[in-house]
Order: structure tokens, then C-alpha cells, then sequence
């Protein structure tokens, strides 16, 4: 096989091209988790939020990639390094699933065992905290394993503005006609995105409550 | 925490409440003695249910006022008010992600209990509802009904609250695990003396676990009767609760059900 001849010649560009875009999901997951997972909850607690949040969040979601990686080039000090950019960019695409689900994992709770935590006494943030978030968990995770698996995807395009990661191979390929050069780039990122899927998806199994 | 024997433990003055247009209560007032089984019993809509609510604020009236032990509950944290106060819905509602244990604990765990006690006080309540204590490490989901029912009896008694709310508890249950809950209610009565307001749309309920049978229907208090002067009652509604239950009895009997 050519393309894994080819990937085992360069196997220190494979794994380095690699682990840039392992950090460039991972850093930008790990943002859209720490904005969309707040969000979410404010929004169960504030009703009036969730149109324009919900929306706003959508609205990023129909931006093509591509187009957002060019608007966001001119911006002062992101625009200055690639993957600054890249990861801001790939940060707000993410946000969409995480802010949902949580939003629906919370809401989605059974409303007796709500009722009963209410009716004892309890208050909205132990609610939150004891109840609403552990029942919601599963639910918010499989929000993370989709915006993870979105992102490994969405990422070879960040090689389109200098930002690295599996996406430069395949660029290259494109531009030298050469398929094993764009497969180099694929596989592993299709490898990526399947270990991805896998792997949270294990952790939701895991945690499910009973 | 104890009520002097002359005022009510819980008071309902002129109480409206009304949501999204439709009047749910119409003028409701009542009074709860200490240590009476005070049954609710109406139709679904009747606003049983809602009454219930109105007493540990889950609901707020939208007009009048409710007093529970003689502070309206309005002006009370509402947080330290439910905690004083057992709550037992039909669906149960324990915390699926919970053992029996801390679902039980679960008052005493957010006051501050010590864990000695708290879990001295979960084996005593597991004994107290007729539950072996080797279910304490067992989640909801591995329990059957009636042994939920009894978690959820046994997490309201935590604290040893002096008012205790029943949603319908039994009715989610087959007759004759219902039969054997009421039984195990009224023995617990006899001892602890909460003061219970008990929600149920079943006289047969009513009448074997109440002190006194308060009747609703369409938001209004038909009247406060005991059990045994609800039977001999001329008021045309309470007449027709005595006949339905006299018929299902008679109907049963005839094709030799019961």
C-alpha cells in the first residue's frame, strides 16, 4: 500500500501534524465546554435567554467554515497567529451541541424527582449541583462527543489559514494531485474523529445514571 | 417547634389561585388540627393537589393566605419551611442516582447532620417502614413499588418533620401492597402523631386513613366531615361519593368479583 508506505516515510510529520491537530480540537473543546456548559444552565433557569442564545449559537453553526477562518484573519490579535484564530473559530462551532444538550439533559429530567427535590427543600443550586447535572450528564456528554467529532472534521480547514494539523497533508495533496499525500492527512483525522466518538461515547455507557 | 393545641397547624384564609386565566381554588379556607390525618379528597382538577402545594410553597395564592403554624408562608424562607415539613408525591421521586441511603439522608444531609447520626437515623427509619437494612446500598431502580413507596415515606420522616404531605403515595400501587401501606400508615399514626394532610380521589382511602375527609370539587371545600358522619352526610355531593362506592361494592358482588 503506497499512501502507508508514504505515511511510515513521514511518519514524524504524520505524528506531529498529528498531535497539532489533537490541540487544536482539544483546546477548543475545551473553551466550548467551559462557555456552552454555563450557558446551558442559564438558560433552563432563565427562559427569556434561550431564543437568543439557542439562536446566536445556531446562527455561528450556518457561518461555512472556510468563510469564518477569513473573517476572523483581519482581527487584531487573533488574527496574528493561525491557530489562535483556528481555535477561536472551532470553539464557537462546538458551542451549539454543548449549550443544547445541556439545556435539554437539565430540562429533560424526570419533573417528579425535580418536584420532590423542590418540595424538600432543597435550593436551586444543590438542585442543580445533586440532581439536575449528574442526571443530565450522559446526556451533555454525547453533546461534547458530537462537537468533538464536528471539530475533528472542521479542523483540516484550519490548515487553509496556516493553522497546522492533519489539514496541511491534505491541502498539499490537493495542490500536488497526489491522493496518498490527502490520504496521509485523512485517515489519521478520520482515525481521530472515530476514537473520538468511541471513546466519550464509553464514558456516557459509563456514567449513565441508573 | 410544637403548636399550642388551640391554633391550627395549618391555615388556609380565603385562598384564590388562579393560573394562566383558569381559577384552580375559589375562596379556599381550612384548618388543620395537630396530629389529625386531614384526607383531601375530589375529582382530578379539584384542586387537591394544588391545596397541597399552596402549604410548602410550591405554589404561592394568588389572593388570601396560608399560615403554617401560625406564620403566613408568605413572609417564611421557604427553603427552611419545606424542610420542616414531609413531602411524599405519588410518582416517589427518589433520586434515581441516589442509594436508598442518601436518598433517605437527604433532609438531614443538606441541614448538616453528623454522619453517625444520620445514619443511625436511616437504619432506624429503614426499620420504622418495614425495610431490611441490607437495601440501604440499593438504588430505586433495583426496588419494587411499594419498597419505593416506603423509601419515600421513610426520606419525608427524616427530619422528623411535624407535618407531613401525601400526594396520592399509594396510588400508583396494586391493591393489595396499597391495602398493606395504608395498614402500616396507620400503625406509624399512632406513634408519631405528625399532623398529615393526605391527598386521594379513593373514599375507600379516605375513610380508613382520615380523622376528618375534606371534599373538593371545581376548587371549592364542599365541606369537613369525619369519616363516620361522611357516610350518614345529606349534602347532595357527599351523597354522591357514598353511592358510587355503595355501587362499585354491590356491582362487585354481583359478578361475584370481591
Amino acid at each position: 500500500m503506497n499512501v502507508f508506505r508514504f505515511m511510515w516515510h513521514n511518519h514524524e510529520q504524520v505524528l506531529e501534524l498529528t498531535l497539532e491537530h489533537l490541540w487544536l480540537v482539544g483546546v477548543s473543546t475545551f473553551f466550548a465546554v467551559l462557555i456552552g456548559l454555563p450557558l446551558g444552565i442559564v438558560i433552563t433557569r432563565r427562559p427569556r435567554l434561550n431564543k437568543l442564545i439557542l439562536g446566536g449559537a445556531n446562527i455561528i453553526q450556518t457561518i461555512p467554515s472556510l468563510a469564518l477562518f477569513g473573517f476572523l484573519l483581519p482581527v487584531p490579535w487573533l488574527g496574528q497567529r493561525a491557530d489562535r484564530l483556528a481555535i477561536l473559530a472551532l470553539t464557537v462551532y462546538a458551542l451549539l451541541p454543548i449549550i443544547r444538550n445541556t439545556y435539554t439533559g437539565i430540562r429533560g429530567a424526570d419533573p417528579a424527582v425535580v418536584e420532590a427535590g423542590l418540595g424538600m427543600g432543597l435550593t436551586d443550586s444543590q438542585l442543580l449541583l445533586q440532581v439536575q447535572l449528574p442526571l443530565a450528564l450522559s446526556v451533555i456528554l454525547s453533546g461534547v462527543r458530537v462537537a468533538l467529532v464536528i471539530s475533528v472534521g472542521l479542523a483540516t480547514i484550519a490548515a487553509a489559514i496556516g493553522a497546522g494539523g492533519l489539514g496541511e497533508f491534505i491541502f498539499r495533496g490537493l495542490a500536488m494531485v497526489d491522493d496518498r499525500v490527502i490520504l496521509a492527512g485523512a485517515i489519521p483525522a478520520a482515525i481521530l474523529a472515530l476514537a473520538a466518538d468511541f471513546g466519550v461515547g464509553w464514558l456516557e455507557k459509563r456514567l449513565q445514571p441508573r | 417547634m410544637h403548636s399550642n393545641p388551640t391554633r391550627p397547624v395549618i391555615e388556609f384564609r380565603d385562598v384564590y389561585y388562579c393560573v394562566d386565566g383558569v381559577q384552580v381554588l375559589l375562596g379556599l379556607n381550612l384548618q388543620v388540627q395537630s396530629g389529625e390525618t386531614l384526607v383531601l379528597l375530589g375529582r382530578s382538577g379539584s384542586g387537591k393537589t394544588t391545596t397541597l402545594k399552596l402549604i410548602n410553597c410550591l405554589l404561592s395564592p394568588t389572593a388570601g393566605e396560608v399560615l403554617v403554624n401560625g406564620a403566613p408562608t408568605a413572609e417564611a424562607d421557604v427553603i427552611q419551611l419545606r424542610r420542616s415539613i414531609g413531602w411524599v408525591i405519588q410518582e416517589v421521586g427518589l433520586f434515581p442516582h441516589f442509594t436508598v441511603e442518601r436518598n433517605i439522608a437527604l433532609v438531614p444531609t443538606i441541614t448538616g447532620w453528623p454522619a453517625a447520626r444520620i445514619r443511625a437515623r436511616v437504619e432506624e427509619l429503614l426499620c420504622l417502614v418495614g425495610l431490611s437494612p441490607d437495601l440501604a446500598t440499593r438504588y430505586p431502580h433495583q426496588l419494587s413499588g411499594g419498597q419505593r413507596q416506603r423509601v419515600g415515606v421513610a426520606r419525608a420522616l427524616a427530619a422528623d418533620p411535624e407535618v407531613l404531605l401525601m400526594d396520592e403515595p399509594f396510588g400508583a400501587l396494586d391493591p393489595l401492597t396499597r391495602d398493606e401501606l395504608q395498614r402500616e400508615f396507620l400503625s406509624l399514626q399512632k406513634t408519631l402523631r405528625k399532623t398529615v394532610v393526605f391527598v386521594t380521589h379513593d373514599l375507600r382511602e379516605a375513610l380508613r386513613l382520615g380523622t376528618r375527609i375534606a371534599l373538593m370539587e371545581a376548587g371549592r371545600l364542599v365541606t369537613v366531615l369525619t369519616p363516620l358522619e361522611f357516610l350518614r352526610s345529606a349534602d347532595p355531593w357527599v351523597a354522591a361519593y357514598v353511592r358510587v362506592f355503595a355501587n362499585s361494592l354491590e356491582s362487585a358482588e354481583n359478578r361475584g368479583v370481591e
